[in-house]
């Protein structure tokens, strides 16, 4: 707990001990406007319709002969991308083609929440660790620790109603938070760059429940052969928030409930105010009499928990009948997407989980009514984090203004110039 | 836990003198006490009960059936080699107690010597009473472990040049995809290999473009940029490939080439002489990344850039192009590597399939210390653990294959955690360069 720098981080010993790159990367990001996220998402979703355009049949047969009649190609070209988003929107949020009234037709919105659920957990957890200026690349491994705590808790332990649901969400929750509690143990006391342990960490996850899954007596189904784990008893799933005719859970408040409390952690306790020093220099707030480390570790296990929250919502909430190792389906990792573009705010990362939730339940509509493959998705969603990560280029493309600092706008034109061009 | 006071107390020996600072270091004989303890746990505290009889045989073959020169297989007793194994272990690891009480570095070549007594051993208990096809072993792991060389290669470079590099998967993916496609496209796998070149060289384009020039945190284009190639190509998988795999999918593989006498060596010929055109590619890269990186001006430049980028400036180097240029260059020789997937192992291409070895491959770049031998060294390990394990899987083995699959993933958490020598990454890596 010295000040002296230890062996693996001697990069920052010669220099004049200013934030670390991460910490202002993270200023930059959070400091970015509003309108940069808006237009990060337009711009995703033109790069998408290209794409669309591009690998659109009746485009590639109507290109053959553009030249002769190009409205042709035209018109195909907005009847695919048309169809795709408009499918988009079915999908996500409001069905207006079904006549079976208005419970059916609302459907997709609900079934968007569903799905922004893990989203929005697993994103607060990131979020919290960039606050600090840590990447929690481990969503996928915290999910899955957890995922399997809680699981295992779920569906061999019985218990007595609601005790067995919260106890499993507990002890799913601690799962995760000691997965994440490794991370930042391993950053405080040896200066392990996390990037690399959470990736590390990822994979040992992945095949320690891979062979737990397999392992009779451990988390495998008894009397089967598949690597998957026996159904949530009745007792420890998630109840059911409108009904069984939508699949929206009890999960959804929880992640509510979450979302308050990072609010109110940053912004309100004396814990956040900390973990936001360190977030704007961690060699400031050492000097202030914060112990970084203890805040490292404190912020992993948070950020972990709140990783497991949304594997827990996996197993108990949507994967009830049992779940294999892949139960994690990419969460983990849009996580990430989801903290950059909700600016790593709790109630940014809430609404941008929803809108990656809309995506994400839209792309099956999309797939089955135009023969779009999800992998899209995918797609969009990266675009958006680089659009949001490189304000300058979203900047570029639409002629706006560079506001560098809080003051900079000020600066004559060609001191701004100069700038630019270095 | 740490060892890190002791690592710097006899550290002001000469004050400007050219003789390299003694370090004593408790790191590398820890490590070797460590594992010797595991070794003599699994091989007499746990032992091979399932085992009928008292002293199982293991067998290694060491021909193949069209080796013109036949070696008899060789037969270790299980007793016998653990306890001389065991043995040998313990008398490195004194070893290096000894040599690091004298503050001097335990060599490389201990280390290597070390870690193959602990895989003999391991492997004679692993497999006892069975036989081990070792050439077919050995020379799997070869294959397996292309392109994670491949992907350290770029790797290594990209981080010496200052750039963190996690679009190491993205690379391979990207390289593998267009690998598929120009091959089958063109009929020509050598016009795949360079597609896929340019396909690596085009994500390192999107990583340098937003890190160097919109000083976007170099880690997050990282893991986004595998996220949309990830995308990309299972988009277009779908959308092209799938409807039209003929044409789009059916490359023609790489023949594997019998290099003529080299081949015939006992052992090593068909362990290292009869591959495919980008294995006998590979050895090539190495040697060159290594000469061109610690003999060349070049090299020189590159390490200057990314360890000390305002030095450099100051005498001249254009730091922005340097690393440019380089991550380019580095993009390449890994999407080379992600042609293997599709050219020479599967012969098409399938949804996710560098399935994680791009960060296998950014593990070995770190358990490498940033040193293409090394690097390839570690790429060899990980690549021979995870051929083991389809080994021993058949074989019947008594370690679950998960626990071998986890071993690169560990080992790099250990590296990275210091437990194991020092890892240092270059200096400046990760960030980006400020003209003051």
């Amino acid at each position: 707990m010295s000040t002296t720098t230890s062996p693996a981080t001697p990069a920052s010993a010669p220099e004049t001990p200013a934030a670390p790159r991460s910490n202002q990367i993270m200023k930059e990001i959070l400091g970015g406007s509003a309108a940069i996220s808006v237009l990060a998402v337009v711009l995703a979703l033109i790069a998408g319709g290209i794409l669309i355009i591009l690998t659109d049949e009746r485009v590639a047969e109507t290109s053959g002969y553009f030249f002769s009649r190009p409205t042709d190609t035209l018109g195909a070209a907005w009847q695919a991308v048309s169809g795709a988003y408009t499918a988009l929107f079915r999908g996500s949020v409001f069905n207006y083609e079904t006549d079976r009234g208005f419970a059916i037709a609302i459907r997709p919105l609900l079934e968007t929440l569903t799905f922004a659920t893990p989203l929005i957990a697993a994103g607060l957890g990131v979020a919290l660790a960039f606050r600090v200026g840590l990447f929690n690349i481990g969503g996928r491994g915290q999910m899955l620790i957890a995922a399997a705590a809680a699981g295992y808790v779920g569906a061999y332990v019985p218990l007595p109603p609601v005790i067995h649901l919260v106890v499993a969400l507990v002890v799913g929750i601690i799962g995760g938070a000691l997965w994440g509690g490794i991370v930042g143990l391993l950053k405080a006391r040896t200066g392990a760059h996390e990037v690399i342990v959470t990736i590390m960490l990822n994979y040992i996850a992945f095949y320690l429940v891979s062979f737990l899954l397999r392992t009779p007596g451990a988390l495998q189904a008894p009397g089967q052969n598949n690597p998957k784990s026996g159904p949530m008893l009745e007792s420890a799933q998630y109840p059911s928030l409108l009904g069984p005719q939508y699949n929206i859970d009890i999960g959804f408040i929880l992640v509510i409930v979450a979302t308050i409390y990072v609010w109110y952690l940053l912004n309100r306790s004396a814990m956040g105010f900390q973990f936001r020093a360190v977030g704007e220099n961690p060699h400031a707030a050492q000097v202030a009499g914060i112990n970084v480390k203890s805040v490292y570790v404190k912020v992993m296990l948070i950020a972990g928990a709140l990783v497991g929250l949304a594997g827990v919502q996996q197993v108990l909430g949507n994967f009830t009948g049992g779940f294999a190792a892949g139960l994690d389906a990419g969460i983990g990792f849009d996580a990430i997407t989801v903290a950059l573009l909700g600016r790593s705010k709790p109630w940014g990362v809430f609404f941008a989980g929803i809108l990656f939730g809309a995506l994400k339940a839209g792309s099956f509509t999309m797939q089955s009514a135009e023969g779009i493959p999800v992998d899209i998705v995918l797609v969009v969603q990266s675009f958006i984090v680089l659009f949001i990560a490189a304000p300058p280029l979203v900047r570029a493309i639409f002629r706006l203004p560079t506001p560098d600092g809080s003051f900079q706008w000020r600066k004559p034109a060609i001191a701004r110039k100069a700038e630019v061009s270095k | 836990m740490t060892a890190a006071p002791a690592t710097t107390a006899p550290a002001a020996t000469t004050p400007g003198g050219a003789s390299p600072v003694a370090v004593r270091s408790w790191k590398a004989p820890i490590a070797f006490a460590i594992f010797t303890v595991i070794a003599i746990l699994l091989f007499f505290v746990v032992g091979r009960p399932d085992l009928e009889g008292d002293n199982p045989i293991t067998t290694y073959r060491l021909s193949e059936g069209r080796d013109a020169i036949q070696l008899p297989p060789l037969t270790l007793g299980l007793a016998e080699t653990t306890i001389v194994v065991v043995l040998l272990m313990v008398a490195a690891t004194v070893g290096a107690v000894l040599l690091s009480r004298a503050a001097i570095r335990v060599p490389l070549w201990l280390t290597t010597v070390f870690a193959v007594l602990f895989l003999v051993g391991f492997l004679t208990w692993a497999a006892a009473g069975a036989t081990v096809p070792l050439i077919g072993l050995l020379a799997g792991a070869l294959t397996v472990s292309t392109p994670l060389i491949f992907g350290s290669l770029g790797g290594v470079i990209s981080e010496r040049v200052g750039v963190v590099n996690i679009a190491i998967e993205g690379q391979l993916l990207g390289g593998a995809f267009m690998a598929a496609m120009l091959g089958s496209l063109t009929g020509s796998p050598y016009v795949g290999l360079l597609g896929a070149m340019v396909a690596g060289a085009l994500v390192s384009f999107v990583l340098a473009a937003f890190a160097i020039r919109y000083f976007v945190d170099q880690v997050i284009v990282g893991v986004v940029l595998n996220v949309l190639v990830l995308g990309l190509t299972s988009f277009l998988y779908s959308t092209v490939m799938v409807p039209n795999a003929e044409t789009f999918n059916s490359p023609e593989k790489f023949e594997r080439i019998a290099i003529p006498l080299l081949s015939e060596i006992p052992v090593l010929g068909p362990i290292l002489f009869r591959q495919t055109v980008i294995v006998y590619l590979m050895y090539l890269a190495i040697f060159l990344v290594w000469f061109g990186l610690f003999k060349t001006r070049w090299g020189l430049r590159l390490r200057a850039v990314g360890e000390h980028p305002t030095a450099a400036d100051t005498v001249g180097i254009n730091v922005r192009a340097t690393r440019f240029w380089n991550v380019l260059l580095a993009g390449a020789i890994v999407g080379g590597g992600g042609a293997f997937f599709t050219l020479a192992a599967v012969g098409s291409f399938g949804k996710d399939m560098t399935n994680g070895a791009g960060f296998i491959a950014l593990a070995a770049v770190i358990f490498g210390r940033w040193d293409p031998i090394r690097a390839t060294l570690a790429a060899l390990l990980f690549g021979f653990a995870t051929n083991l394990q389809s080994t021993l899987s058949i074989v019947g083995s008594p370690v679950p294959s998960e626990f071998m699959l986890m071993l690169p993933y560990v080992v790099t958490i250990v590296a990275v955690a210091g437990f194991v020598g020092l890892s240092r990454p270059p200096a400046a890596s990760g960030k980006p360069y400020l003209k003051a």
